[in-house]
């Protein structure tokens, strides 16, 4: 076969020795969309950003989303909210893990997609294991957390009084601006560890990695709608992000005093919960803690009377 | 305008519906973009045509109360609301019903004839019929007969609204096609000359049981057979669409539709109905987003 193709190509070569192709192949690339509730629509505003690395170059037209969008995104967070919140903690262990799976095999194009946005091969890929790793980490912490976070509180009656964590419910996340996958993976994963449901701003100026992270997600048995991605200006979209009703908490990772003001603000018309991240190094073990998935969860406390139980006797 | 003698057709020649085209013209009209003020003006409208509707087996005498409640009081915090058009429950919690919404203007509407399927003797239904009306209802939903229907005997269907519209005496009958069941858009225009020609006040869509419930062009093709009644006979019927409208913006739709297709006569809840029960709050959500420029979230409004 290889020997057919090589004579075709010495038949169409030029009498110089030369060898051209006759034309320029147009490259197939992708278009960058958002991602909600398990699809990849387009923004509804129409609008759109380029984004370039230092060097100038073009790399993708992004979506400039809309608060519209971020609705949208609300509402498929809400209804995966049901599903995902009650899944079995393991069960969710071996989804985070096979997001990892997905994120192993795709590494070239994320490695790739890094090095575009001004980091050196090392540095790529340096982050995108630390990536997997870390999905990897809190896969197993899924089922482990509550253990360690619960306790069975001595009460003066006849009550078995105990109390554990449980998911918050919707969460909006502002994820670090400097970093094009480690941050926003790093404050996702411990936010859909803990049965939590998230819609996603990520970089504004490196946001490349985040449409790809979004398919390796649709590709791992994730339920549409328990993370969203909506590509956009943190100064445009915070306010909706911040103020949502029916959004439960929020977390903010970038620095801007006047950002963390207005989030504080707008976040207590619902008393939302509010975390304001300011790790540097989010590829460093900083980065992973199972305190970040603690951050979403509430301690619900439960009393059980025990005076009877089972309908046996006293026992004394 | 003078009530026309009116001579009863054969409804084998109802006029026959171009699905296509009903499609199209409803497609169209879910086009149009009503913002800020209209849109606020909208909504109350809407909230003031819903029948809020309890309709299950596992309905209780509390679960009643607390809808009657909501009914009176849709959202105290936020003034000047209308209430809804009426409240709509098994005959059985009328009573029930009718006293807790005395004073508050709502009507009480109550299914009746063996609803939902409507498979039942005729006696049956007409005692069914004057049971509610006695209880205190002050509307009547009824359903036909569709597997009569389907077998082509319509006149047992015609007969059959006549005498239930008697048995309601001064309460107004709205008579449900139940359009999921009737497949086809000419059937549902039939259904729809044969109720009102035997007296309805209102055609209604359906149950709320039986999917599809009320959609666009269905409703289309009923508010023309309404408006070709009109022209006929000078005698204005309702509409009400029911079952699977619960966001505002195709409530919204809905009333485009019937002020392009009826106009602004029937823009009122004496003419126009939604018999819906999750609509009202998704109403008020949007209400409170235009009020208070933020987005609102369920947790925060009374469970209905």
């Amino acid at each position: 076969m290889e020997n057919v193709l090589v004579k075709k190509d010495k038949q169409l070569s030029s009498g110089n020795g030369v060898e051209k192709p006759l034309q320029k192949r147009l490259e197939v690339l992708k278009t960058y969309k958002l991602y909600i509730g398990g699809k990849f629509p387009r923004t509804e505003s129409g609008r759109y950003y380029l984004a370039e690395n230092k060097k100038g170059e073009k790399l993708a037209n992004m979506c400039l989303g809309s608060r519209k969008d971020f609705r949208e995104a609300v509402v498929a967070a809400r209804n995966a909210f049901g599903d995902w919140g009650s899944r079995s903690a393991f069960n969710r262990g071996q989804i985070l893990y096979r997001i990892a799976e997905m994120l192993e095999g795709r590494k070239a194009q994320f490695i790739d997609e890094i090095i575009k946005q001004d980091n050196t091969l090392e540095e790529a890929k340096l982050e995108v294991d630390v990536a997997i790793d870390r999905l990897i980490y809190y896969a197993g912490w899924c089922d482990k957390f509550q253990q360690i976070y619960s306790a069975v509180n001595p009460v003066a009656s006849s009550h078995f009084n105990f109390s554990s964590p449980e998911p918050t419910g919707v969460v909006s996340l502002i994820a670090p601006q400097n970093s094009s996958l480690i941050g926003m993976v790093s404050v996702i994963a411990p936010i859909i560890a803990g049965g939590n449901t998230c819609i996603v701003l990520p970089s504004f100026s490196k946001p490349l990695c985040a449409v790809t992270f979004a398919e390796v997600l649709n590709s791992s048995d994730l339920p549409g709608g328990v993370v969203n991605i909506i590509t956009g200006k943190v100064k445009e979209l915070l306010p909706y992000f911040s103020d949502h009703m029916d959004v439960n908490a929020i977390a903010y990772c970038e620095k801007n005093e006047e950002d963390k003001k207005l989030i504080q603000d707008k976040a207590s018309l619902n008393m939302k919960r509010t975390q304001f991240y300011n790790t540097k190094n989010w590829l460093s073990d900083q980065g992973q803690s199972p305190y970040f998935i603690m951050d979403f969860q509430e301690i619900k406390t439960t009393w059980h009377p025990i005076e009877n139980i089972g309908g046996t006797k006293g026992g004394y | 305008m003078p009530q026309k003698m009116i001579t009863i057709p054969d409804f084998s020649l109802s006029p026959r519906i171009d699905k296509t085209g009903i499609e199209e013209r409803a497609d169209r009209i879910t086009k149009r973009s009503i913002k800020k003020e209209t849109k606020v003006n909208g909504l109350k409208l809407v909230l003031n045509m819903i029948d809020l509707t309890t309709l299950e087996g596992k309905d209780t005498e509390g679960k009643v109360k607390q809808m009657c409640y909501k009914a009176a009081h849709l959202m105290d915090t936020y003034p000047e609301l209308p209430t809804v058009a009426a409240v709509c429950v098994y005959p059985s919690m009328v009573a029930i019903a009718k006293k807790m919404v005395e004073g508050t203007g709502i009507n009480v509407a109550s299914v009746a004839t063996a609803f939902p399927s409507g498979q039942s003797a005729l006696k049956v239904k007409l005692a069914d019929t004057r049971y509610a009306v006695s209880e205190g209802a002050d509307e009547v939903d009824m359903v036909i007969s569709r597997g009569k229907f389907l077998e082509g005997e319509y006149n047992f269907v015609f007969d059959e609204i006549a005498q239930v519209k008697e048995a309601c005496g001064n309460a107004r009958l709205k008579v449900i096609l139940e359009t999921g069941e009737l497949i086809t858009f000419d059937k549902v225009r039939r259904a729809s000359d044969i109720a009102m020609y035997a007296g309805a006040d209102f055609i209604k869509t359906s149950t709320g049981k039986i999917a599809p419930a009320a959609t666009l062009p269905v409703t289309l093709v009923m508010l023309e057979a309404i408006r070709d009644f009109y022209y006929k006979t000078g005698k204005m019927i309702g509409m009400k669409p029911a079952g699977g409208i619960s966001k505002s913006k195709l409530a919204l739709h809905y009333l485009v539709m019937v002020n392009e297709i009826l106009g602004e006569e029937w823009m009122n809840n004496h003419w126009f109905r939604f018999g819906a029960s999750s609509l009202a709050n998704d109403v008020l959500m949007q209400l409170m987003k235009e009020k208070t420029g933020v987005y609102q979230g369920k947790d925060y409004f009374a469970i209905d």
